[in-house]
């Protein structure tokens, strides 16, 4: 598997105060990686960052790479061929991302002109096979409506059948059913699996549903504060989580099957980006706080292959010397 | 649509009703026509008879309805000065304002919107800090200390613009940037706003994400956004276009409506005063009803509304 997509180092501030301290990050052609974390802890400013679509009060250093070619920074006419071309991305709220004052038929077609130079009847054609594609019902009708006229699932389809027009090597998911209802949340992943396995694209979903990545991707970087602080296969993070915030969420997971109980929640809160620990983010509410934890913060290292995390006393070490992390 | 059209026009005729009434009322107790157009030391028998030819004798509740069948015949009565119909004096004057206002209304649009634009895509830039400054002193001044700053500088000191009256366009100069400043300030600051207010919108970012460039974005996806709030406040600029210079007609003794509307008030002119304010009231309730119209046509989620409304 090549590499569609690395980010290395990179970094972003809001007016000064650190949003992202420095993320690694490769994304293979083809593959299914989620991003995982706490609100807030800056999964969707990693990608809006690496397309460039951050309000210019952001700083943002570092290197984002597409098939070894460097875009971050780049020219803006080089970005909108990148931008809905070879990594298109969608978003959380898909009634307030839809265009109020324009039909979706002319929102897709619109992507159609700009990367596959599609016009007229031919566009509207395939626009009417990408709804069709997406699973939208009277799809040909549909082109004539408004996004106010259509339902939250209906308009994260459209959503999806604009990202699919560019036909995109990548496609950047964030958080594709928070406003939806569960049972339409389920189709919507779905139709993301389907739409991967057919194309080959690669598809990063963002998400803080671990039941939702458990289900749709084979890789999960966990984020915790502007940091990637775990990077493993899903079975992995589900069978043995090496960071103990990564710990602290699994325990937090209802139970796929059998009786809910009640889930224990990590205590205390996130670090306010402008206080930030010396050490590590975590610290203040992990369990196996040592000394070294507050001292530098901790590299992401390799636990097992395949396997990295950012911490000093990752938790199968823990697990080996005996010591039970989360209580039941 | 038809009932939504009907809804907004029964409204409309409402409006107006209350107008000419409301303006009968306070005209009719604030004082006695027939002594302020006779002079108080006429003689009484002309006093009297006065009265009797503008039925001033009769009963308020059938002075009134007499003006208002009048007004539905068509006929808004005579001045009392110069026994002239009402209409005509008041049509007369109507091309030396809009000699003013519609220059002035080109200026606040061509000036104000482009203002606000810019201002708006170049937000916290040295040229947005100037154009919000500019605007908020163009809002916060009264248009007679414009007017009269105006005068001091281009007539008394630089004697470049005559300060009053009619006689030629450069005339109308000093009037027109008088009105047109102010609304423009007053357009730039809303138009600033709406941009700012649609640009932070999921969608745009959502445009930008399938590669649409900037500027394209912004013209195909944010100004007919914003379009939609700033139409409001055109709508109401035009609608003032007959009413709005009453001060500045003053100031610069032009003799257009405004004028015509200050005298008249101030002779108890009824039909005059109330003809005018009916003309004012019509032009308002026009421009909002056009208003209507263009917001169905700009947004289908009104549309939506109107449809839903017609049952
Ligand atoms: N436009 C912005 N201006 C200032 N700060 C911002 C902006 N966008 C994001 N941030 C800050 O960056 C940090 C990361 O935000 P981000 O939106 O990436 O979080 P997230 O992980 O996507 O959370 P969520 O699950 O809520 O979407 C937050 O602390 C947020 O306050
Ligand atoms: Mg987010």
């Amino acid at each position: 598997m090549n590499t569609l997509v690395t980010i290395r180092d990179l970094r972003v501030a809001f007016d000064g105060v650190p949003a992202l301290h420095g993320i690694d990050l490769d994304v293979g052609s083809g593959e299914a990686l989620a991003l995982v974390g706490e609100s807030g802890c800056g999964k969707s400013v990693t990608w809006l960052a690496a397309l460039g679509l951050l309000p210019s009060k952001a700083q943002v250093t570092g290197s984002v790479r597409l098939d070894g070619q460097e875009i971050l920074h780049a020219p803006p006419a080089r970005l909108d061929a990148i931008r809905g071309g070879r990594i298109a991305m969608i978003f959380q709220d898909p009634a307030s991302s839809l265009n109020p004052v324009h039909r979706i038929g002319r929102q897709i077609t619109e992507a159609l002109r700009l990367h596959r130079g599609l016009t007229g009847e031919a566009a509207r054609e395939e626009a009417r096979r990408l709804l069709d594609r997406v699973g939208m019902p009277d799809a040909r009708r549909r082109l004539q409506a408004y996004p106010h006229e259509l339902s939250g699932g209906q308009n994260q389809r459209v959503m999806i059948a604009m990202a699919l027009a560019g036909e995109p090597e990548l496609l950047v998911a964030d958080e594709p059913t928070t406003a939806l209802d569960v049972t339409i949340q389920a189709q919507i992943l779905d139709l993301l699996s389907e739409i991967r396995r057919d194309t080959g694209m690669a598809l990063v979903l963002i998400s803080h549903d671990l039941g939702v990545v458990a289900e749709t991707c084979e890789r999960v970087c966990v984020m915790y504060a502007g940091r990637i602080v775990e990077e493993t296969a899903a079975q992995t993070l589900f069978a043995a989580p090496a960071h103990p915030y990564a710990a602290g969420l699994m325990a937090a997971l209802p139970p796929m099957t059998g009786v809910r109980r009640r889930l224990a929640a990590i205590p205390g809160g996130v670090p306010e980006p402008w206080s930030m620990p010396r050490g590590c983010a975590f610290a203040p509410r992990c369990p196996l706080r040592g000394v070294a934890c507050d001292a530098a913060v901790p590299p992401l290292a390799t636990v097992a292959p395949g396997h990295r995390a950012a911490c000093l006393r990752p938790q199968s070490q823990v697990a080996a010397t005996g010591r039970l992390l989360v209580p039941a | 649509m038809v009932r939504f059209l009907g809804l907004r026009l029964a409204r409309a005729l409402l409006t107006l009703v209350l107008v000419v009434t409301f303006a009968f009322i306070v005209l009719r107790l604030s004082g006695d026509p027939a002594l302020l157009i006779m002079s108080a030391d006429a003689p009484p028998e002309a006093i009297a008879a006065f009265r009797q030819a503008w039925g001033l004798d009769d009963p308020v509740w059938q002075q009134y309805l007499r003006y208002f069948t009048a007004i539905f015949r068509g006929d808004l009565g005579q001045s009392m000065r110069d026994g002239r119909p009402a209409i005509e004096l008041v049509a007369e004057r109507v091309p030396a304002t809009l000699a003013l206002t519609l220059p002035a209304l080109a200026m606040k649009i061509g000036l104000g919107i482009p203002a606000g634009i810019y201002a708006a895509l170049h937000r916290n830039s040295f040229a947005d800090r100037a154009v919000m400054l500019l605007a908020v002193a163009g809002f916060t001044v009264p248009s007679f200390v414009l007017g009269l700053l105006l005068v001091l500088v281009f007539a008394v000191q630089l004697g470049w613009l005559p300060s009053g009256g009619q006689d030629s366009w450069r005339h109308a100069i000093l009037p027109v940037l008088t009105l047109g400043i102010g609304g423009a300030a007053v357009l730039a600051r809303f138009t600033r706003s709406a941009m700012l207010e649609v640009l932070g919108q999921p969608y745009m970012r959502t445009a930008l994400a399938k590669g649409v460039p900037w500027h394209v974005a912004v013209r195909r996806h944010a100004l007919p956004n914003a379009a939609i709030p700033t139409v409001t406040i055109v709508g109401f600029m035009v609608g003032s276009l007959l009413a709005g210079a009453v001060v500045v007609e003053s100031v610069f003794s032009w003799p257009g409506v405004g004028r015509l509307l200050v005298v008249a008030v101030a002779n108890r002119d009824l039909a005059v005063v109330q003809c005018i304010l009916l003309l004012v009231a019509t032009t308002m309730v026009s421009a909002n009803l056009i208003v209507d119209l263009l917001y169905g046509a700009l947004d289908p989620r009104l549309r939506a509304q109107a449809k839903g409304a017609n049952g």
